[in-house]
């Protein structure tokens, strides 16, 4: 055996117990850690392990339809190829990768814009669409380059057409891309929705909603026509390369609205308006169907899918004209002489007057310090009620309102729907003014503002003054005289419909209410209106017609002229009168109504009778005037 | 076949693997088998067959059967020449190796080598044989000797850059140095300092952290790896990312784990350099808190044998070679374990026996060589 010097072993030996001492410690420092992840933290980096496998890829929903009442489709969705890029795979500069791309095919700056937005917002996950509605030229050229562009590939994706263009765009509206702030609403949405609501929203929804609803049906309808997208649970390799389909939740399609609208109608009606700017609002008076809805000029919402462009958007947004205004829903008018059967029905309702009952007309009325004029110089002379609302004299409503007082008036004029919101299914609805103390008193802030002048009800009697109505409004209170009391809501949308089984469910409601009115009455105004075409201010528009229709026309001012006589072409084209006319037809049983005004057009008998006649001339009896060409559907 | 000459077979075949420690044999037997089973899954999605797991594997085998041959009084006759041809092989690698990922580490001699990895086994084997030299007449300046010794391979590797390497070279020199009775007053100070050290990175991180703050000594990237383990969500998608998700991989296993090829941090590439040298998050994931449990314990059970050979081992070179040897596995694994798990900084530094590679397993099997051979010539000698 070998010796050794003893002290040099045992220290050895202690050095070794030392060692075996520190090797456990360090041990127990690993089993210390690893029990800290496995089992302290283990719930937590079992969700990191999962996020981190599974990728939900959302399916969208094919938006629903918009057909008009004839079964036309005015709102659709096609597929286009479009140029998706990978957002993981775009490494170095993006600017440098689309000049790249914009070498085989057209990138515009609005594309590069659009695309530079979204790919930040992505996080840099998903794929993202750099270009749309690729041609069949562009197409092959990428694809014989696609070797040199790895994540860049060619999609079919849908996209949302409305293929008469401009066509009824106030009444439609458009969809467009999701903003920031269509994010922060749909979570809001979310967080108030009824657990019960089949078609709320819900958490899942929002990473398949790639367009929404901005404006029109397309807004209102937008948890109609959008539907449930779908996603598939994916599980993904750290690359993000797909590996299998865990899960599948389908798209549901959103469903078809079919609109309460004539789009014949309503393309006539625009046609008719040429350039004049103005709003057209007709209504089936039994069920508040809304036949045309027209507001002019127009736009194009195809221009607004995809974004729209800053060159037309500035040009759209600075036209004086504003084409982006939606004139029969937000537009407020005076109503003028358009008032004046409403106020004689007030008359006959409250026992101010009596239809034989006659006034004085020399041409003027005063009031305190002040003379309020008539239209015909001279005066109408000896007025009863019929005469008043044929002629349109304008001395007998003065006095009428003199005797009725402001809040008899807005108490008749209420119920008719004058000043109140209607319900129509589109958002951003004016409320305009139905003059009243109680109103003067909220609207005003100092106390000799608050106050009535008795002066002031004296215009209202003819539609002027505090008076300021949507024609959405107006045709409203038309339908509500001509279906004698029983109060429809007006809406555009009929029913929905399913889009596999093309079921159909009515959304038409039922009677809002009943105005109590003695129909001997409601048949003197009807009279006197069906007068006013026949002999009356409209009685050239009509002359021929075959149907009776009943009407009246109307001038509303644009701003005072004091006394100063009105000339009509010294005025500049925006201070001319508005032209007003109202209609119900057929006069026994009317199943149309019409309100409309032709912006700075002059005289209501002159420029908006001859529009409503050729309309229901069409709509009651299927005539097409020459002057307009013939409708043709859309490929 | 008769039954003599199956007696004779079975005779020869007890003898070859006679000189063989059972213990340390079943625990390295048991090491490699986790080692392949966790290959099988680890290596899926990789380009590595199991043909060359199972030839490194053999190979190692191979190696450590051969040099349990070798008496150690031939391995201490040779440390002198092992460790200068290492020494000049590293100076060879400064004058004309091979660059690859930024590191000048390698040398072409026909086939590529790394002379680093030599400096494992050749810096235990010269301090060894130094200590036993100056054994009974040991001096305060052997230290120095021995320090010079083991800072010329050290500063040599360090130089490539290749730190991890050079930590587990200094590593595997002092632990010879402090078995071979380093006085603890010159031990404590540095320990001292050490853990000191520590704690001020740990607590002033973010300042030493800051963008423009440069270490002295310490490479950028080197220091990058210490700033990202102090707080792997600095850098999430870049440095931090290795950790995250191996500390993600190990965490969701839970105490019995995902199951044998069920891992999906592994399985989805989520874990990088997961066959080689974070084998273990894959291994962790799939087998849970309990297959960690028994991994560590049969690493323990490793350094407990390693260090009961070398506390019986006949001189006081086989000594201090077997107990420096063994510390080293134990190096390696605690390096290895910490590092995946978060603890330490991110250095390329394997799971003894469990990490693909063939570098790594035959310097592994050269050491479990040397255990073997001294458990097998202190009898011989003895007797």
């Amino acid at each position: 055996m070998v010796s050794f010097k003893k002290p040099d072993l045992d220290s050895f030996q202690e050095r070794i117990h030392i060692a075996t001492l520190f090797v456990t410690f360090c041990l127990l420092l690993l089993v210390t850690r690893l029990v800290w992840l496995q089992i302290v933290s283990h719930s937590k980096y079992a969700v990191l392990a999962e996020n981190n496998r599974i990728a939900l890829v959302p399916a969208p929903a094919n938006r629903g339809l918009i057909i008009d009442r004839n079964g036309i489709v005015i709102g659709r969705n096609y597929s286009a190829l479009t140029l998706d890029v990978n957002a993981e795979e775009v490494k170095g500069n993006v600017d440098e990768l689309i000049d790249q791309i914009s070498e085989i095919v057209l990138i515009s700056p609005k594309d590069r814009r659009n695309f530079k937005r979204s790919l930040e917002d992505s996080r840099k996950m998903g794929t993202i669409p750099l270009r749309s509605m690729l041609t069949e030229a562009e197409t092959a050229r990428f694809m014989a380059n696609r070797y040199r562009f790895p994540g860049v590939e060619i999609r079919a994706r849908s996209f949302r057409e409305y293929p008469y263009n401009e066509l009824a765009s106030h009444l439609i509206g458009y969809i467009g891309r999701v903003s920031q702030k269509d994010k922060e609403r749909m979570q809001a949405e979310i967080e108030n929705s009824k657990a019960d609501d089949p078609d709320a929203l819900q958490t899942s929804f929002l990473p398949g909603i790639q367009y929404v609803g901005k404006i029109g049906l397309e807004q209102s309808y937008e948890s109609v026509l959008r539907g449930v997208p779908g996603y598939d649970q994916v599980e993904i390799t750290a690359g993000g390369k797909p590996v299998r389909t865990l899960s599948s939740s389908p798209s549901i399609p959103g469903k078809n609205v079919v609109l309460s609208v004539d789009i014949k109608l309503q393309y006539l009606v625009e046609q008719l308006y040429g350039n004049f700017r103005g709003a057209f609002v007709a209504i089936e008076p039994q069920t508040g169907d809304v036949l045309a809805f027209v507001s002019k000029p127009n736009f194009n919402p195809n221009d607004f899918v995809e974004g729209i462009d800053s060159v037309t958007w500035k040009e759209l947004n600075d036209s004086p004209q504003k084409p982006l205004y939606n004139r029969p829903l937000k537009g407020i008018y005076p109503p003028g002489s358009t008032y004046k059967p409403f106020m004689a029905l007030a008359a006959l309702e409250n026992k101010k007057r009596t239809p034989s009952q006659t006034i004085f007309d020399p041409g003027y009325f005063d009031f305190g310090n002040h003379t309020f004029r008539d239209d015909k110089k001279g005066g109408h002379g000896t007025v009863d009620m019929q005469k008043s609302i044929v002629e349109s004299c304008d001395t007998y409503y003065y006095m009428l309102a003199r005797d009725m007082g402001v809040d008899m008036i807005a108490g008749f004029m209420k119920p008719f729907g004058f000043g109140q919101v209607t319900g129509i299914d589109l958002q951003g609805e004016s409320r305009g003014v139905l003059p009243s103390t109680q109103w003067k008193k909220n609207t005003f802030k100092k106390p000799e503002q608050q106050k009535w002048y008795e002066g002031e009800t004296i215009s209202l009697g003819i539609g002027q003054g505090y008076n300021a109505f949507t024609i959405l409004q107006l045709s409203h209170a038309m339908a509500n005289l001509a279906n004698n009391g029983v109060v429809m809501k007006p809406h555009l949308v009929k029913a929905i419909e399913d889009p596999f089984t093309r079921n159909r469910t009515l959304t038409t409601p039922k009677e809002s209410y009943r105005i109590d009115l003695k129909p001997e009455n409601i048949e003197v105004i009807k009279n006197a209106m069906i007068e006013v075409n026949r002999s009356g201010t409209s009685a050239a528009a009509f002359q021929g017609a075959g149907y009776v229709a009943g009407g009246k026309t109307g001038t509303a001012q644009v701003f005072s002229l004091n006394d100063k006589d009105y000339k009509h072409g010294a005025t500049a084209e925006f201070l001319r009168d508005h032209a007003l006319y109202v209609a119900f037809a057929p006069a026994d049983k009317p199943t149309i109504v019409i309100a409309m005004v032709v912006e700075n057009a002059g005289f209501g008998a002159q420029y908006a009778a001859p529009i409503a006649r050729k309309a229901l001339d069409f709509y009651l009896e299927g005539k097409w005037p020459k002057e307009v060409p013939e409708w043709t559907r859309a490929p | 076949m008769d039954k003599s000459s199956l007696k004779k077979f079975q005779k020869t075949f007890l003898h070859l693997f006679s000189g063989l420690d059972r213990q340390l044999s079943f625990i390295l037997l048991s090491l490699a088998t986790v080692g392949f089973l966790t290959f099988l899954s680890a290596s899926q999605n990789t380009p590595v067959l199991i043909e060359d797991e199972l030839r490194n594997l053999a190979l190692s085998f191979v190696v450590m059967w051969l040099v349990s041959r070798i008496p150690p009084k031939w391995l201490e006759l040779a440390a002198v020449w092992i460790y200068s041809l290492g020494v000049l092989l590293l100076i060879a690698v400064a004058a004309f190796g091979l660059i690859k990922k930024g590191a000048r580490r390698w040398l072409n001699i026909g086939i590529v080598i790394q002379p680093s990895e030599i400096m494992k086994i050749a810096m235990p084997l010269m301090l060894a044989w130094y200590f036993q030299k100056r054994e009974g007449i040991k001096k305060s300046w052997d230290y120095g000797v021995a320090a010079i010794i083991l800072g010329i391979p050290v500063l040599l590797i360090a130089r490539q850059p290749d730190l991890g390497t050079a930590l587990l070279v200094f590593a595997a020199g002092l632990y010879v140095i402090i078995l071979a009775g380093l006085p603890w007053k010159w031990i404590l100070p540095f320990v001292g300092i050490g853990v000191v050290g520590i704690l001020l990175i740990v607590i002033f991180g973010t300042t030493i952290c800051a963008h423009d703050v440069a270490w002295p000594f310490i490479q950028d990237y080197q220091k990058h790896r210490v700033c990202t383990l102090l707080d792997p969500s600095s850098d999430p998608l870049g440095k931090g990312f290795h950790t995250i998700q191996s500390m993600i991989a190990i965490g969701s296993g839970g105490f019995f784990g995902k199951g044998w090829f069920q891992g999906t941090q592994a399985h989805l590439e989520f874990i990088p350099e997961k066959h080689t040298d974070f084998v273990f998050a894959v291994y962790s994931e799939e087998f849970g808190l309990l297959g960690n449990l028994i991994l560590l314990a049969l690493f323990f059970a490793l350094i407990k044998r390693g260090l009961a050979i070398s506390a019986s081992a006949p001189n006081l070179f086989t000594r201090l070679l077997g107990a420096s040897v063994t510390l080293i596995f134990f190096t390696y694994a605690f390096v290895n374990i910490g590092m995946v798990s978060g603890l330490l900084p991110v250095v390329g530094v394997p799971l003894p026996f469990i990490s693909y590679g063939g570098t790594a397993l035959v310097t592994l099997g050269f050491g479990a060589g040397i255990l073997m051979s001294i458990h097998r010539h202190r009898r011989l000698v003895q007797s």
